[in-house]
């Protein structure tokens, strides 16, 4: 018994952001929470001890959400503690192949004709047209190869950082998320090499040339940006 | 071994009748033998405005129930033994005729016929269906109104879905003084848009009307401008290249010229 005690499974360290446990990724989830519970009830909090943010470690541990909870409730129960978050090297494959879903670029080589809808994961990259009637809903980033003469949608999650580009934008509507903007009542010729994104101040969609892109959306080309949101 | 076009438009009222009466004409004017179908069950006119309604006795719901066999349904034209009608029911709905049905009768045709044209009723719904089933080319007709492209535009993405070639157009009813002052679609513009080829366009003319109302097709009439456009088209379905109908009226010395000769465009 006094051997396997040699080795500690968790070292708990103090930095400036609060403490940081490392939980050895070799051990049994029992032997961990045991050792855990013995060093956390070593001495008593004291009632008007400041809360203190906690981020736990996992190495190569994969945790599920019951063990998390487990986790939490002895970090929280003793002392004075907040769980900040669970840092961990490995993710499910399902999540992962989610993850390279949702921020891959899809290429089509079609027309989305009237009434038709194409819908994707991720990035879209159409070329062809888009014809009046016809829309285009994906979940990050739309860029149009071709004319866009009818509906897009991208961000359709919740991603206000979303952009439409085409290459010739004469769009009935424009959705990036929640925003909607629609084409003025008026007869209008399109635009070309154009792009709509939401602009934080006025609070709505506008459309603009595409070089803006490259100050107003800088991470729109970096895999790193995906990986960040993801 | 024929070929079957259907002819289809989505939107109603543009010209898929005459067009499919005139292509037929024309066609058998050009020594083919072609028969007409009419699928608008219910609501036929393919008959009237080939003059042929009064020689009805079976029509393609009688065929598809087994209460007739299928020549004893077809009508010889009164004007050429090359062009027969198959005529619609009147009395009964659009789901008395089935796909098999349709295309058992298309190929039974096909074996006799060198070009079965069928009439399809305007919609997407079972008559559609009907009308697309045996076909193995279409042809889309569309005027140049925003509406109507907009409706040929569904019907190109729907034909795309099915096992044929890819549709062609034709542009009808064109008003030379309209879509000169830009209060009417461009050719160039709905060609773009709709992105597939075209096979021809028809100026609209009063003869037309006319025509339909005599029973009498106007591509048997030598010198309309609506009737070499509908001959024009056929030619371009047996594989001659001949160029698109100038917008322009010629006037003056050259159109004499021309006349003198006996040039038509």
């Amino acid at each position: 018994m006094q051997d396997t005690k040699q080795k500690q499974y968790v070292t708990i360290k103090g930095t400036r952001d609060g403490l940081t446990l490392f939980i050895d990724d070799r051990c049994s989830f029992e032997d961990a929470c045991r050792e855990l519970q013995e060093k956390l009830s070593v001495n008593q909090a004291k009632k008007d001890e400041q809360e203190v943010p906690v981020t736990v470690k996992l190495g190569n541990r994969y945790l599920y959400d019951d063990q998390k909870e487990n986790l939490e409730r002895i970090i929280t129960e003793k002392k004075q503690f907040a769980v900040q978050s669970f840092e961990t090297n490995v993710i499910l494959r399902d999540e992962a192949l989610a993850m390279l879903e949702d921020t891959e670029i899809k290429v089509f080589n079609r027309i989305v004709r009237s009434g038709q809808v194409l819908e994707v994961k991720g990035d879209l990259l159409l070329i062809g047209d888009v014809n009046p009637g016809g829309k285009i809903v994906s979940t990050g980033n739309i860029y149009v190869m071709g004319s866009l003469h009818g509906i897009a949608h991208a961000g359709a999650d919740g991603d206000h950082n979303a952009v439409i580009a085409a290459s010739y934008m004469n769009p009935s509507q424009l959705r990036i998320a929640d925003y909607i903007s629609r084409s003025p009542d008026y007869e209008s010729d399109g635009v070309y090499m154009e792009c709509g994104l939401i602009d934080q101040e006025k609070d709505k969609i506008i459309i603009d040339r595409i070089q803006v892109l490259t100050h107003k959306r800088k991470s729109l080309s970096g895999f790193e940006r995906r990986i960040i949101n993801g | 071994m024929g070929e079957a076009i259907v002819i289809t438009s989505g939107k109603g009222g543009v010209g898929k009748t005459t067009t499919t009466a005139n292509l037929g004409t024309a066609l058998a004017l050009m020594d083919k033998k072609v028969c007409l179908i009419d699928t608008d069950i219910g609501l036929r006119n393919l008959d009237v405005v080939m003059g042929l309604e009064n020689r009805i006795v079976y029509d393609i719901v009688d065929v598809i129930q087994g209460r007739c066999k299928l020549k004893q349904a077809l009508i010889k034209d009164k004007r050429f033994d090359y062009l027969s009608l198959l005529p619609a029911a009147q009395t009964s709905d659009k789901s008395a005729v089935t796909t098999e049905g349709m295309r058992e009768i298309i190929k039974e045709l096909k074996t006799e016929y060198d070009y079965i044209i069928i009439d399809c009723p305007a919609g997407i719904e079972q008559g559609y269906q009907n009308a697309v089933a045996g076909a193995d080319k279409a042809i889309v007709v569309t005027t140049p109104e925003k509406s109507s492209v907009r409706d040929a535009d569904r019907i190109i993405g729907l034909l795309e879905k099915e096992e044929i070639d890819p549709p062609t157009l034709v542009i009808n009813r064109i008003r030379k003084h309209m879509m000169k002052n830009g209060d009417m679609l461009d050719i160039d513009e709905i060609v773009q848009i709709l992105s597939i080829d075209l096979i021809g366009i028809v100026l609209d003319d009063d003869e037309v009307i006319k025509a339909s109302n005599h029973g009498e097709p106007i591509a048997f009439q030598p010198n309309t401008k609506a009737s070499i456009a509908y001959r024009n088209i056929a030619r371009r379905i047996l594989g001659e290249s001949v160029p698109l109908q100038s917008l322009e009226d010629e006037t003056g010395m050259f159109k004499k010229v021309k006349k003198f000769f006996g040039i038509r465009s």
